[in-house]
């Protein structure tokens, strides 16, 4: 299948520092690609530039093909691109069912007009928004959890919620930004079915960042890995864990050079 | 969620009835000067203070804009509709007899064009002022909107000199407005006003209004054209504000420029953030609050006593939001206002859950 997006030769400044620096990244269709990094080193500018909340100093980014550089937020979300934050970003006081059909927005299907004379229309669209609503709770697991204020949900639902919200705008790219961050390990094994299931539910394409070495080894196909906002690697996990620069990326060049040729991770 | 056929605006025939019912009591305890006439006017300023606050709890409670300036567009839909009957309404006249009252169907039609025009005037002057000013941040916002509301109150001030109105009469005030407002128009364009705010919030619209004082960022990640929802909640907070000051226009049969001192923009903001942020119920109750307190405690108290106003309102908001920072009735809305509630479902999707996990070796 071919490549959905193409990050070519990106480059972002903020003011005199150089946060990414000639990105490169294709990702095909159908493809859960990961994009790891040491902390600080651009994964979350690059996440940030696709979704148009960063302008693009220099470079460019093609989604199926056409160029999305300079487009507003919103416009890049409709042609569908979604994504999670790595600090959650719900609606902290609507109801955990109101974040998953404001994200449906787009694909309500009615207007100011109906919703102010509560048409006929309207009752059949807003139902049948709820229903699709209903269905993205009920495959994270939150379905009984419908009626409660988002920000009262604990952590790992919180995250489940936010990947529920994103997958409601019905994108062709999803961009995870940590999914596993702050879960314990039965959540992050969860999540790893989850995430293998959504792609192939809604026939999705993923990228996503992660710290966790388990999660990004057990479900990428190809991974990328920056450091100093740059790509240092690219390949299947199994070559990432053996790149002596990868592991000198994360533990230091001494730690690295001590170790030998341990493999990075258990 | 069954199909209703007996209703208008949402609202079923029960709900109808009921307000026609809240209606027609008053008006016989009018009629029969059980509530005097200075009650009678107390009455229906809180209806009228009810919808200049409704808009403006959509534009900061709903959106999350700072705006001190919805008494701007108030004094706009008081002097322009006020215009409008004073050139206008002593020329027409349609008088229908009905046997039990005559209507002046003539003076009523001018009458309903003249505040909707005040009304739509504001809102296009909302949507002007909201497209570049919008874009600050919500300070500057504020104080962008708070500079809008003294610039039309100067303009008031002189709209007999720099503007082509000598009928305004500048900072003289403008008399002879014909007393139009009754009951009947403040009642019912109050209860269009709360259906029609309901029914925009609990809708995918209000959904994406909302979204953007929960998380801006979020909202844009998720397809939602923040700028749009901006201006369309600033633009419908100015048309409540603009159809508010052509009630009161019409109420007062008078109107100042004092009337639209930049202080006074200060009394909806209270209103809202002692009824509740977010909350339509908080508002109509606060809103009439603040109109019989405001006259009402004129009549309880001693003469010469109602300066302790000024000393009561800040204590009471203080203590407010000491104790009670989502607003005396924040978060709780009447039956009607509700959400529409939608039944949960049991929907089997073949997700894997926590328990059925496969236990990877990792």
């Amino acid at each position: 299948m071919g490549p959905l997006l193409q990050v070519e030769r990106c480059t972002k400044y903020f003011g005199g520092l150089r946060a990414v620096c000639n990105f490169d990244i294709t990702v095909n269709e159908g493809q859960l690609a990961g994009l790891i990094g040491p902390n600080g080193a651009g994964k979350t500018t690059v996440f940030n530039m696709i979704t148009g909340l960063y302008t693009v100093t220099d470079g460019d980014i093609l989604f199926d093909g056409k160029s999305i550089v300079g487009m507003q937020p919103h416009a890049i979300a409709q042609l569908g691109i979604s994504r999670t934050f790595q600090n959650i970003r719900l609606f902290p006081n609507l109801t955990v069912l109101d974040n998953v059909r404001t994200a449906y927005h787009t694909h309500a299907g009615y207007g100011i007009r109906d919703a102010i004379f509560r048409t006929p229309h309207f009752w059949r669209k807003e139902k049948e928004l709820t229903e699709r609503a209903q269905e993205f709770l009920a495959v994270f697991n939150l379905a009984d959890r419908q009626d409660e204020i988002a920000k009262n949900l604990p952590y790992g639902e919180q995250r489940r919620l936010e990947i529920a919200r994103a997958l409601a705008t019905n994108p062709r790219l999803l961009l995870l930004d940590e999914p596993a961050a702050g879960m314990n390990p039965k959540e992050v094994v969860n999540l790893m079915d989850l995430i293998h299931f959504i792609r192939d539910k809604f026939s999705l394409t993923i990228l996503l960042i992660e710290h966790q070495m388990r999660v990004v080894m057990g479900i990428c196909e190809e991974i990328t890995v920056m450091d100093f906002g740059e790509v240092i690697a690219r390949g299947t996990p199994a070559e990432i864990q053996n790149d002596p620069r990868v592991i000198e990326a994360y533990l230091g060049r001494g730690t690295a050079a001590r170790l030998g040729g341990v493999r990075y991770a258990s | 969620m069954k199909r209703r056929k007996l209703e208008f605006l949402g609202a079923s025939w029960l709900f109808w009835v009921g307000a026609i019912a809240i209606y027609a009591v008053v008006q016989v305890l009018f009629s029969t000067n059980v509530i005097t006439d200075y009650m009678k006017t107390v009455i229906q300023l809180g209806c009228v203070m009810t919808i200049v606050s409704l808009g403006l709890n959509l534009i900061y409670g709903f959106n999350g804009q700072f705006s001190l300036g919805q008494w701007g567009f108030y004094a706009i839909g008081a002097y322009a509709s006020a215009d409008i009957t004073y050139r206008y309404a002593a020329k027409v006249s349609i008088p229908l007899n009905l046997g039990f009252a005559t209507f002046d169907v003539g003076k009523i039609a001018i009458f309903l064009v003249a505040i909707l025009f005040g009304a739509l005037l504001a809102g296009v002057i909302a949507y002007l002022f909201g497209l570049p000013v919008l874009k600050l941040g919500s300070d500057y916002f504020g104080i962008a909107t708070l500079g809008f509301t003294i610039v039309v109150k100067v303009l008031a001030d002189n709209s007999d000199t720099i503007l082509p109105f000598p009928e305004m009469k500048g900072a003289r005030g403008m008399v002879g407005i014909p007393r139009l407002t009754t009951w009947f128009w403040s009642f019912f364009l109050l209860v269009l006003c709360i259906l029609i705010l309901r029914n925009i919030l609990h809708s995918t619209t209000g959904r994406a209004i909302v979204s953007v004082r929960e998380n801006e960022i979020a909202a844009k990640a998720m397809g939602i054209d923040t700028v749009k929802y901006k201006t369309l909640s600033f633009v419908i907070g100015g048309i409540y504000a603009g159809l508010a000051g052509g009630i009161y226009a019409h109420l007062y049969a008078f109107l100042h420029p004092s009337l639209f001192h930049f202080i006074k923009s200060f009394d909806p903001m209270i209103i809202i953030v002692f009824g509740g942020l977010g909350s339509i119920t908080g508002t109509i109750v606060a809103a009439f609050a603040w109109a019989f307190s405001l006259e009402g405690l004129r009549i309880i108290l001693p003469s010469g006593a109602e300066a302790w106003r000024y000393i009561i309102y800040p204590v009471a908001l203080l203590l407010i939001m000491l104790l009670r920072p989502q607003g005396l009735l924040g978060g709780i809305e009447w039956g009607f206002l509700k959400p529409i509630q939608w039944p949960r479902r049991k929907i089997d999707t073949g997700a894997p859950t926590v328990e059925t996990a496969t236990q990877e070796a990792v």
